[in-house]
């Protein structure tokens, strides 16, 4: 599924979809004729049918009966809940409306847009695609525009509309949310956990509408959108639903199409800092989407859109997945998966997220931002035009989709590129600077001050977190490297296996694939000419010092962010910490740190980093949660934190110009 | 008599039917006569009712399926015929099936695929025989033969592969020698003398096996007997040819019910050792139903109940061990049935659905309701036309014009799709006045499910296609099409999806034709696949038919269908055995195997 060596993969070319939009009226597209390619086994049937399909489902009436027995209510009672739920989840997809918001979405996009790419080639698949089995499509979540953008597309390319699973959130948003319904958005609430009668509805509607062949569905493997633009940890409940047609046998195959939606620059850009920071996230709100329209008069670059081949949940499963196991009970009854099927699940969607991060399309500016976030002082433009072009070979030889503009000089590229985002850096006398653009009016305090730079940085480290599944194996092993004990292999092995572990919530790292991803990262590194592996010992190249120190600054700003945590549980922590407080406490505690001048690493503020850097140590047993109540408190082992603290901070990087921890430590 | 026979189920020995044929009366009932001949109609002719004789070569073909003289070919003017006097369908001219074959299989009537004419002695290894077991056999006086054709007759079964590979005059191992029994007595001395002589036996019966459970195994080296229970005709007529025995219970108003496809040459001892089932089962019940007393030669001596009582609590079922042991246990010599008054009425029928879903769900509301007729079948559309095709020619003008009227009505005026709508075939047997009540009861929820009566004819004609498609098979590998029917039984809620599925992976693997459901229980049915496909410029069909099979099987059972229904294991489907019915349950039925024949003896490999 995943390529080995990813520089190997050839990918598909890119059209301009804005390009006819430029010289064609928008009205007579969006009322144009739509006569959708459609899946062979397509039993007809309108929304409204649906809602009765499900709810005379045997699945779903099982679930009524068992709940209305646990319950005590009646079976009507029930029975009528259901159907008060399915009222609120269920879509009313309605071409006027997919027409108005292709209206709409034509001239926004245009406005907002320079360029929206699309690989047709992949869109061809898709039809293909489509025809044979029941579709799922897999797009990355970056940014609200992307199931917009998807409707849009699958609408101008004659393909059906996809029915998308969507968060409650949106539904507050009044008359947007019953839009977004009739556009195909249906509604599922954000957790619910325990309740059974929620969940058989929920999944009973999918797969109803994927049995049916009814439209692709369409969902977000990450869940929610990632506010770093790293790619999160998929999850497995949905991805489940929909496999289990094909597990149950009611389906001959099901095909998965991840989609990769990369933009130039994201209309959440800021937003997604500030939230970050703990600055709180306004609330969805119709009003508050009629502020936006501030956003529709800037230029947000270019948008890409990748179909990637359709994945067969038949050809994954072989050899995996008895489907056998599904013979002993009747289908209608729920069935939690086995430990080898959650495997699987988990697994697949580790893949099929990597495969959403090998298409998406990186621009010139994702490397500049790297490397502005290394040098916090700044940079003259020519050492940067310098090093930018050394990173662009250095990131095509590890198979990075970079999308640099032919025929163009480095320079130019360049000054584009900061062109397009000068809103996050001061430019004077030939040196670039990450900066605060907009200078508050009034006197601020040090600590806004601080946050008005993290809020920058926030920003900026969204764009280098792009490029980061292109160089995160090569850069553990090179963060190894220099911490292991010595060069030789198992050393080498073990110290970026303990790496590995560290880091398996902050990035995508398929579980049980450690060997492949040290593998991966020596063979590119020897291809690199930066390491010599040998049978017991892997040797640093003399001319691969410079290739090492960047990968392992790469990493940096996470190895000081975790030790930023791991200090704070040490130090810091009462005895009834909660799970609430960890983040604002911890945020607190590195405010200080950067206040003291002790850090300077401001992405050690971003909750997402602390979330993650928690979720390591809980799972490395170094913090265990204790249910008190109705809270959950953190308890903390002082002494294995201490030890991985030490651990990481052997980690850290010694030989750059950043050593900042050696400072801190004294 | 009539009063102990209409004692509804009370259960009949065969062991006392001689008593019965004597006291029964002349006059009984005149009617049952008349209604036998319809029933047994599509069979071969009552009266040369003759044993399969030692030498079956004789009468039948030694590389295709059936009697000698009963075959399709299509004539100089490109017809299609059945030759023959055996079948209902004998001597007739089937017009439209050469548009069907030549449609279907883009199969061409020039380009033929000829059996090799007539068996190459030279290329059957010699009998690697163990005298010493020669002579004591001879001295006891028990008939044998080491001539070729015996051996290879005896040496496989109807799969595609060793069908296939006797039309190309290739010979693998055949069995050194054959031997006829005649008694149980027989038996014993035969089992014995082969353990002290430590050969080989395999049991063989009518010979119609689609398992691969009489191909001798590759890796025996031991002399391979085959025992042939053929002529232990019995007074008592235990393991007799089912045929004559029939033909003698119909005679006198019995008849045991059980019917599967291959009847006129299948055994009683192989049903035994199969785990048969016949298409009346839902009257009569399958084999498992109907024996009474078995009685086994094992090496470790003879196995059989103490008396005839219709149940016992006595532990395990002994019987079970035996139904379905497919000859690696020992054999088969004696067999008490249940007999059953010959059915006053019998009734065929037919139902039209417009799609396959229909009719599924019209069956499984027959079987709720308990109300199956003897045998109930759908055919979903491709067999629907593959019927039809072999549809005789017309003899009238108004019998062509009521055939375009029923067409019309059906297509154009209730609707149905011509390339979805499917037919279920009825057959009622019983009082004349309850067969009507019954049939329309069946009707009755046919109709709530769409379904529209469409006629005893078609009705028929669907059950005489089962007892000729493998003649119809011999037809095709003239041609250079191959095929091969396989099924399986499957819970009521995953038919449709089984069906589905398993098509869409063989046309996945190549092309398909046909599905079938056969038999209705009341928590399941059986499954028939008919698939066949045009093999001209493939190099090895057969192995590309195998792995079409096995990814078939594969499906199968992923999606809840059973190893088999009633075809068994053998050694074809043996490596599925351990995930059909676990390692534990694999372990105890080694365990008996052990026990009971520790030195290999019946070592055809089979099953385990």
């Amino acid at each position: 599924l995943a390529p080995r060596h990813p520089m190997l993969k050839k990918r598909d070319s890119f059209e301009d979809i804005l390009e006819e939009r430029r010289h064609s009226s928008d009205l007579r597209y969006a009322l144009r004729c739509y006569t959708p390619t459609l899946y062979k086994g397509l039993v007809p049937c309108k929304a409204s049918m649906l809602k009765s399909i499900v709810l005379q489902s045997d699945h779903l009436q099982y679930v009524i009966k068992q709940v209305s027995s646990e319950s005590g209510d009646s079976t009507e009672c029930v029975a009528e809940e259901a159907s008060l739920i399915l009222d609120e989840m269920a879509h009313r997809l309605q071409l006027s409306t997919v027409r108005f918001f292709v209206f709409t979405l034509s001239k926004a996009f245009k406005r907002l847009f320079r360029s929206v790419c699309v690989n047709e080639e992949g869109i061809q698949r898709l039809q293909q695609a489509v025809q044979e089995h029941p579709v799922v499509l897999l797009p990355s979540h970056r940014s609200y525009m992307d199931f917009l953008m998807m409707s849009y597309l699958l609408y101008m390319y004659d393909l059906p509309l996809p029915v998308i699973a969507a968060g409650m959130d949106f539904m507050s948003m009044k008359f947007v949310g019953e839009m977004l319904r009739m556009s195909g958005a249906f509604f599922i609430r954000r957790s619910f956990g325990g309740d059974k009668l929620y969940w058989a509805v929920f999944s009973e509607y999918v797969k109803t509408m994927l049995r049916n062949g009814y439209a692709p569905i369409e969902f977000f493997l990450e869940g929610t959108r990632s506010r770093t633009c790293k790619s999160l940890t998929p999850k497995t409940g949905l991805l489940n639903i929909v496999m289990e047609p094909f597990f149950k046998g009611e389906l001959f195959d099901v095909n998965l199409v991840p989609v990769s939606i990369s933009y130039e620059r994201i209309l959440e850009e800021s937003l997604y800092a500030r939230e970050l920071l703990g600055i709180p996230k306004p609330k969805e709100s119709t009003s508050g989407l009629l502020k936006a329209r501030r956003v529709l008069s800037e230029d947000y670059g270019s948008m890409y859109v990748y179909f990637g081949h359709p994945v067969s949940v038949r050809s994954l499963t072989e050899g995996k997945i008895t489907r056998s196991q599904y013979n002993l009970l009747p289908r209608c009854i729920p069935q939690k998966p086995s430990a080898d099927t959650h495997e699987f699940l988990n697994d697949t969607a580790f893949r099929l997220v990597r495969i959403q991060e090998g298409n998406m399309v990186l621009k010139p500016w994702v490397l500049i931002a790297t490397l502005l976030l290394q040098n916090p002082d700044g940079m003259d433009l020519s050492s940067l035009a310098e090093q930018t072009d050394w990173l662009r070979h250095l990131a095509l030889a590890f198979g990075a989709f970079l999308d640099w503009p032919d025929h163009a000089a480095c320079s130019e590229v360049i000054s584009c590129s900061l062109a397009l985002h000068r809103h996050l850096l001061s430019v004077s006398a030939g040196h670039v600077q990450l900066s605060v653009t907009d200078a508050p009016q009034v006197e601020t305090t040090p600590e806004e001050a601080v946050f008005h730079q993290a809020v920058v940085v926030l920003s900026c480290a969204s764009y280098r977190n792009q490029i980061l599944h292109v160089f995160l194996r090569p850069a553990l092993l090179a963060v190894a490297m220099q911490s292991a004990n010595s060069n030789r292999k198992d050393d080498v092995y073990n110290c970026f296996n303990f790496l590995r572990n560290m880091f398996s919530s902050e990035f995508i790292l398929c579980p049980g694939d450690s060997v492949q991803d040290f593998e991966e990262a020596c063979y590119l590194l020897m291809k690199r000419g930066v390491l010599q592996v040998l049978e017991h010992e892997i040797v640093m190249s003399a001319s691969g010092h410079s290739t090492l120190a960047f990968l392992s600054s790469v990493l940096d700003p996470f190895l000081q962010g975790y030790q930023v945590v791991s200090r704070y549980l040490c130090e810091e922590t009462n005895e009834n910490l909660t799970e609430k407080e960890f983040i604002p406490a911890v945020r607190n505690f590195a405010l200080k740190l950067i206040l003291a001048g002790r850090l300077k690493c401001y992405e050690a503020l971003s909750s997402d980093l602390q979330k993650n850097a928690l979720a390591a140590f809980l799972r490395l047993k170094a913090v265990m949660k204790v249910k008190v109540g109705d809270q959950v408190t953190l308890k903390v082992n002082k002494i294995a934190v201490n030890s991985l603290e030490d651990t990481l901070g052997k980690s850290d990087v010694i030989s750059h110009q950043n050593s900042w921890w050696s400072r801190l430590v004294l | 008599m009539a009063s102990n026979s209409s004692s509804s189920t009370a259960q009949q020995r065969l062991r006392i039917i001689a008593g019965h044929l004597q006291k029964r009366p002349e006059d009984e009932n005149a009617s049952v006569a008349a209604q036998e001949c319809k029933a047994e109609a599509p069979r071969s002719e009552p009266s040369s009712a003759t044993p399969v004789p030692r030498r079956r070569q004789e009468i039948m073909k030694w590389n295709g399926w059936g009697y000698s003289d009963s075959r399709f070919l299509f004539t100089k003017k490109g017809q299609a015929e059945f030759t023959g006097k055996r079948y209902r369908l004998s001597g007739l001219i089937l017009p439209s099936l050469k548009d069907w074959f030549e449609g279907t299989f883009g199969a061409n009537l020039q380009h033929r695929s000829p059996a090799t004419p007539s068996l190459n002695l030279s290329a059957v290894a010699p009998p690697n025989l163990n005298q010493p077991f020669v002579e004591d056999l001879k001295a006891a006086g028990l008939v044998v033969s080491h001539d070729p054709e015996d051996r290879v007759f005896r040496a496989h079964g109807h799969c595609l592969h060793e069908v296939f590979a006797l039309r190309e005059g290739r010979i693998g191992r055949v069995p050194d020698m054959v031997v006829w029994p005649s008694c149980h007595s027989d038996v014993e001395k035969i089992v014995e003398l082969a353990c002290k002589h430590n050969v080989c036996l395999i049991p063989y019966g009518g010979g119609t096996s689609v398992s691969s459970a009489l191909e001798c195994p590759r890796e025996e080296t031991r002399s391979i007997v085959s025992l042939d229970t053929s002529q232990m005709v019995s007074v008592y007529m235990h393991a007799c040819r089912q045929y004559l025995r029939i033909r003698r219970l119909n005679e006198h108003g019995y008849c045991t019910g059980h019917e599967p496809d291959s009847m006129e040459f299948s055994s009683l001892g192989g049903w035994v050792a199969t785990r048969a089932s016949g298409m009346k089962k839902n009257i009569y019940g399958n084999i498992e139903d109907l024996v009474v007393h078995i009685k086994m030669v094992t090496p470790r001596g003879v196995i059989e109940k103490s008396c005839l009582g219709p149940r016992m609590s006595t532990g395990p079922d002994i019987h079970h061990f035996i139904l379905g042991s497919e000859g690696t246990l020992g054999v088969v010599t004696e067999v008490t049935l249940k007999i059953r008054p010959l059915p006053e009425y019998q009734k065929y029928g037919s139902v039209v659905f417009p799609n396959f879903q229909q009719g599924v769900a019209c069956l499984r509301e027959v079987a709720r309701q308990r109300c199956a007729p003897a045998s109930i079948r759908l055919m979903d559309n491709e067999q629907f036309q593959f019927g039809h095709a072999l549809k005789p020619q017309v003899s009238s003008m108004f019998t062509s014009f009521l055939d375009g009227l029923k067409k019309f009505y059906i297509t154009k005026f209730k609707g149905f799709d011509p390339q979805h709508l499917c037919v279920a075939t009825l057959l009622f047997e019983g009082d004349r006045g309850k067969v009507l009540q019954h049939e329309k009861q069946v009707y009755d929820i046919a109709a709530k499910f769409g379904g529209l009566a469409a006629g005893e004819d078609n009705g028929q004609r669907g059950y005489m296609l089962t007892f000729v498609i493998a003649y119809l098979r011999d037809l095709g590998m003239d041609y250079y099409v191959i095929g091969e029917s396989f099924e399986t039984s499957v819970p009521w809620d995953r038919v449709l999806d089984l069906c589905r599925n398993v098509k869409e992976r063989i046309v996945r693997e190549c092309k398909e034709r046909g599905v079938q459901v056969t038999q209705t229980y009341d928590a399941g049915a059986c499954v028939y696949f008919y698939f066949a496909f045009n093999y001209r410029g493939l190099n090895d069909p057969v192995h590309v038919y195998e792995q079409v099979e096995h990814a078939a099987r594969e499906e199968i059972l992923a999606n809840g269908g059973s190893l088999s229904h009633h075809h068994g294991v053998g050694k074809l489907r043996k490596e599925w055995m351990k995930e059909s019915v676990s390692g534990v349950g694999l372990g105890m039925l080694k365990s008996v195997k052990e026990y009971v024949d520790p030195q290999n003896i019946f070592g055809n490999r089979n099953l385990l």
